[in-house]
């Protein structure tokens, strides 16, 4: 009699009395329910399977038909535009004229370029926060690192890094960083406050306060930023100024060329505290420059703000 | 007059070396070279606007991005390995 059977072991076991029929019987039903169990399962996934298949299908489908349908109205758009370049197209005659003749009296600006994008097109600049802000969001969404992006040879290629940093000391840049660093935002700031007045604004203002940040950065490392610009002061920051400036200039996507009667007086053209709305929105223009700009390079070094 | 003759022709040099440079270190300090030289010419056209935020984005922003860039796919000398 062989030994080990393969299917026959319990069999000869049985025969030879070291089991009980009863506990074969029960092995063998338990058995059978359970590869019964096993191929139930198997269908439902099966079944989960080309539900999901169908699920991608149709938002397939979905997407195709939104991007065709948003094509076919910039298409019809795009050729109903005046021809490039007429000589009697509107752009050169009427917009300029009225933009250069009742631009200080209208927006109250004597930085005519600020009254133009903040006034007259304010719109235009809110999508282009808009698309900054969507930058970063995407940045943080692709190099935040969270529990579910980790990776130990970046982590370690992070540690080294530090160790560098704090044995050489870096002294020449921490030196001229503390010389410059003060000039810097105070450039930038005077930049924003005196868009309406001077050449800049809330852009270019931004654009150099953000790079302030980031030579601090650099040169003390992101704990000591950390002191007083974290993540959570990002999202908020950003968040805030764009909401204000949508409640704000928002309304023109309903209204067009008419404009809504401004509460803040305009004040007299050329003092710092005049052209209504200007002001204020150059400020959340800049802060959201600054934002993004730090919080890209930001997560491109370090991962996280 | 000759001023603008100068930065153009070094301008267009610039623009050119950043294309045929075959170190990535060299081209993108080249191009902050043009955005520098960029900057002057837009402040000599009476744009002044332009000429801040090309001198901070343009020289500033973008070069540092570049260089972070380059430090991640180890392609800068001298950093590591």
């Amino acid at each position: 009699m062989k030994e080990n059977g393969g299917k026959w072991e319990k069999f000869f076991k049985w025969i030879n009395g070291e089991t009980t029929i009863d506990s074969v019987i029960l092995e063998n039903s338990r058995k059978k329910r359970f590869a019964k169990r096993k191929l139930r399962h198997q269908k439902a996934k099966f079944i989960a399977l080309r539900l999901k298949h169908s699920k991608r299908r149709i938002q397939e489908i979905i997407c195709i038909i939104v991007a065709v349908v948003f094509i076919g109205i910039l298409l019809k758009t795009a050729s109903e535009l005046p021809t490039c370049g007429k000589p009697d197209n509107p752009v050169n005659n009427e917009v300029s004229e009225r933009y250069l003749e009742k631009g200080v009296e209208e927006t109250g600006s004597i930085n005519l370029v600020s009254g133009m994008i903040l006034d007259y097109r304010a719109f235009d600049t809110f999508g282009e926060s808009c698309v900054l802000f969507t930058a970063v969001i995407c940045v943080a969404m692709l190099l935040k690192r969270d529990k579910n992006n980790i990776d130990p040879i970046e982590d370690q290629e992070l540690k080294e890094d530090e160790e560098i940093k704090n044995a050489d000391g870096s002294l020449i840049l921490k030196f001229v960083a503390r010389l410059v660093i003060p000039f810097i935002f105070l450039y930038g700031i005077y930049v924003i406050l005196n868009g309406h007045l001077s050449p800049g604004g809330g852009f270019s203002g931004g654009a150099i306060i953000g790079a302030g940040l980031m030579l601090y950065s650099t040169a003390y490392g992101q704990e000591n930023t950390r002191r007083f610009f974290t993540y959570e002061t990002f999202k908020k920051v950003s968040a805030t100024c764009l909401l204000i400036y949508c409640f704000s200039k928002g309304y023109s996507f309903f209204t067009g060329g008419n404009h809504l009667k401004n509460i803040i007086p305009k004040g007299i053209p050329g003092n710092i505290l005049s052209s209504g709305l200007i002001l204020p929105l150059n400020i959340c223009v800049g802060i959201i420059v600054a934002c993004t700009m730090y919080g890209i390079y930001s997560f491109f070094t370090k991962g996280d703000i | 007059m000759i001023l603008d003759y100068v930065l153009l022709i070094f301008l267009i040099l610039c623009a050119i070396g950043t294309t045929i440079t075959k170190n990535l270190l060299d081209a993108v300090i080249i191009f902050m070279a043009y955005s520098s030289v960029m900057a002057v010419i837009w402040a000599l056209l009476q744009s002044p606007d332009l000429a801040i935020t090309e001198a901070a984005v343009g020289a500033g922003v973008t070069g540092i991005l570049f260089f972070i860039t380059l430090k991640k796919i180890h392609s800068v000398k001298g950093t590591r390995d």
